[in-house]
């Protein structure tokens, strides 16, 4: 589904990404780990299109498409979705009335009638229970005011809404308590099929008791230096990353 | 290049949709500013001696008056010789009913989306369309003179209702208030004119559309709006030019009067032509509107969508007279390319326990500059007064600017006034994380823009507020790249 080759990014001269290597086929999970600073967001961002980040060398195909060629929203309406790591506050605008027009564009691209008010609601009113999520919460301005986790879970059910192929969840985790946590997990692996995939961005173990992945990448200096099953997670969670550092700055000597 | 500024170099306005102009045979005044014009116009308009000497008093006035140089607005000085300030399209005689009116007139108001045809309105909003210096016709008449309200163009008013048209006409924004509503009493040519008597609930609302389409014409209509004790008026203003090299002047006088218990809704979607990318032709727009609470619990609510215009001037005002009024001004105030706007409004707490509020949202793009001007003045008898301010202003780019000047000025020191502004930047976040659900960017934009107007556009009536927001959308389409 995914194809990344030799990956380079930079942003303000300042290379980021460093060789970025990476094959996600459909059904799978794979998290991506690594200490702070290594690159994770950056390569969420790259993926998603933002055009701060300069690519300089490499190539993504994303369902036999060329995915660096494709302007930000196409790439949602293709299939990607990118649950942020700070969800944007868009003052006046209600999470309803937000998603309703993104749907609906994803909807006009794929070739397929708008869903009228009646619809829209009752498939609002079906994905919400997925992360159990208020009414309330979505006639309010998007993110406005919303705590850490209801942030999150707003991602999470902007998911659901959207109905994406490939999702990228950075820091998803981050600001989460226990419950929050279980919540918002289960609203992922409900949203797992054989047809879509997921990779989960984060530096905690943590997550990765609730979405098990098939995969787990360490990504450091802008490099996936280490690859595993969910094992390596465990070991990460045990040793730190500091035994992984070093290997990595030893061999670069 | 930063994304914010590569955004802003994929600007381009949308050319503007409703600048194109109609040739038809008019009737008009010859260039230039005289009292021989003056008197020209009145003897036109058959009107009575006391208003041409209204007229001539006015313009005597004006010729001792300096033109302001206060606004935070810069164009090239307007040669008043070089204008004409009269055109009326020729009817061979004054239509009775919509069927006597000219199709071709018709037709230029079917193209502005605005039909005049009444079995065809469903929405059942009476308009009175002036295009250039006459009002070309008045619909539901007839619905109206049931209830004893009066609707009509100025001059009919003139000729038919004499005795209102004097007694409240200039008793508002008196004659020689300022430069540009003198020129106004002086050369006015029509207008809208509304009557609400008292305990009347006005069933639709009342709608004025201008239409500027002579070129080298001034326009300068008067709208007198009076409601009665314990009656209520939604009054709606709706205005296009055709797109020319030169700057067209439009100077306009808005008079709201609100007697006990009255309410009066006055909104305005501005839409003149703002000239093109270079800042080339344009409306000047200088208006003076301004109304008096003069009852008691009255209530005047100004709410403007200003997206057009070369040069915005205006200031809608209230003086809140009668004990218990309230007065409101709700406005958005876009600037794109390289218009320039300077606009606010006054509040004039004289009576007790007077309130106002004001919420400014000012969104500017490209090169253009924004000024909000406000006043709160609250006088020595006015005790519990109090006022609230909300000045917004929203930057699209860094080649735009936004300016906020308050004025406030307090003689009772029971006043309670705040005032709050906040300036943003439109934020490629915002608009990023838009795009990642699927939206593009236009629609990111609007989308953006409509919310931060959302306060002031929950005024306007529903079919408004709609063609607002398209409005909104449109003039800052292809702002962001
Ligand atoms: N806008 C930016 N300008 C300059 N440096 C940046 C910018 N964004 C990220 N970086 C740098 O890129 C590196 C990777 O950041 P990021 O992808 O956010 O890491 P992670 O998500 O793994 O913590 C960091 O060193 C960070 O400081
Ligand atoms: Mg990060």
């Amino acid at each position: 589904m995914l194809t990344i080759k030799n990956l380079h990014a930079s942003i303000e001269g300042t290379p980021i990404l460093r060789g970025i290597n990476l094959e996600v086929k459909a059904g799978e999970v794979h998290a991506i780990m690594g200490p702070n600073g290594s690159g994770k967001s950056t390569l969420a961002s790259v993926l998603a299109g933002r055009e701060e980040y300069e690519v300089t060398e490499g190539e993504v195909i994303f369902q036999g498409k060329d995915l660096l060629e494709m302007a930000p929203e196409d790439r949602a309406r293709e299939g990607v979705f990118l649950a942020f790591q700070y969800p944007v506050e868009i003052p006046g605008v209600s999470s309803t009335n937000f998603l309703r027009t993104a749907l609906n564009q994803v909807r006009e691209y794929r070739g397929q009638e708008p869903l009228d008010a009646v619809k829209f609601l009752s498939l609002m009113k079906e994905k919400m229970k997925l992360v159990e999520i208020d009414q309330k919460l979505l006639s309010r301005s998007l993110n406005e005011g919303f705590s850490g986790g209801e942030k999150k879970r707003n991602e999470i059910f902007q998911m659901a809404m959207l109905e994406p192929t490939l999702s990228i969840l950075d820091e998803t985790d981050s600001g989460l308590d226990i419950d929050a946590l279980r919540i918002v997990s289960n609203g992922v692996n409900q949203l797992k099929s054989d047809k879509n995939a997921t990779i989960v961005v984060t530096h905690y173990q943590r997550l990765l008791d609730y979405i098990v992945p098939d995969y787990v990448h360490v990504l450091y200096k802008g490099r996936i230096v280490k690859s595993g099953t969910k094992e390596l997670a465990l070991e990460l969670e045990e040793k730190g990353y500091d035994w992984i550092k070093e290997e990595v700055d030893s061999a670069a000597v | 290049m930063s994304k914010d500024n590569q955004i802003l170099e994929e600007f381009t306005s949308k050319e503007y949709e409703h600048g194109w102009s109609v040739n038809y045979e008019a009737d008009e005044a010859p260039v230039g500013l005289n009292e021989e014009i003056i008197r020209w116009i009145s003897a036109k308009k058959e009107e009575p001696e006391w208003l041409l000497e209204w007229r001539l008093k006015a313009f005597r006035t004006w010729q001792t008056m300096e033109e302001p140089e206060w606004a935070n607005i810069h164009y090239p000085k307007v040669d008043f010789q070089k204008l004409r300030y009269y055109s009326a399209p020729k009817q061979t005689k004054k239509p009775k009913s919509l069927d006597e009116v000219d199709p071709e007139l018709l037709a230029i108001y079917e193209r502005l989306g605005i039909s005049l045809n009444e079995q065809k309105r469903l929405q059942g909003i009476a308009v009175d369309a002036v295009l250039d210096s006459v009002s070309v016709a008045t619909t539901f008449k007839d619905t109206l003179a049931k209830l004893g309200i009066i609707f009509c163009s100025f001059s009919e008013a003139v000729k038919e209702h004499p005795e209102l048209v004097k007694k409240y006409l200039g008793s508002v924004v008196p004659m020689t208030d300022n430069y540009y509503a003198a020129l106004n009493s002086a050369v006015f040519s029509d207008g809208s004119f509304c009557y609400i008597p008292k305990g009347v609930r006005c069933p639709m609302e009342l709608s004025t559309y201008f239409r500027i389409n002579a070129a080298n014409t001034g326009q300068f209509e008067r709208t007198l709006i009076v409601a009665e004790d314990e009656s209520y008026v939604s009054y709606l203003e709706g205005c296009t030019a055709p797109q020319r090299d030169e700057n067209q002047l439009h100077a306009a006088v808005v008079e709201i009067y609100a007697a006990a218990h009255a309410e009066v809704k006055y909104s305005t979607v501005q839409n003149w032509f703002p000239g093109d990318k270079e800042g080339k032709g344009g409306i000047y727009n200088f208006v003076t509107k301004r109304g008096i609470c003069a009852g008691d619990h009255s209530k005047i609510s100004w709410t403007q969508v200003e997206t057009g215009s070369a040069v915005t001037w205006k200031y809608p005002s209230c003086i809140l007279k009668g004990d218990n009024s309230v007065g409101e001004f709700y406005s958005v105030a876009v600037t794109n390319n390289m218009q320039q706007a300077d606009t606010g409004t006054k509040m004039i707490h004289i009576g007790k326990n007077t309130k106002s509020r004001i919420v400014s949202k000012g969104i500017s793009a490209g090169k253009s500059q924004n000024s909000y001007r406000g006043q709160v003045q609250v006088m020595k008898r006015a005790t519990n007064a109090r006022n609230f301010s909300q000045c917004d202003s929203l930057l699209m780019g860094d080649r735009c600017g936004a300016h906020t000047f308050p004025y406030i000025d307090i003689q009772n020191p029971t006043a309670k006034v705040e005032h709050e502004a906040t300036t943003s930047k439109i934020g490629e976040d915002q608009i990023f994380y838009c795009n990642q659900r699927g939206i593009d960017t236009e629609d990111a934009v609007a989308l953006i823009v409509n919310g931060y107007a959302k306060e002031v556009l929950n005024q306007l009536p529903m079919e408004f507020a709609v063609e607002a927001q398209k409005l909104l959308a449109l003039t800052l389409e292809g702002s962001v790249g």
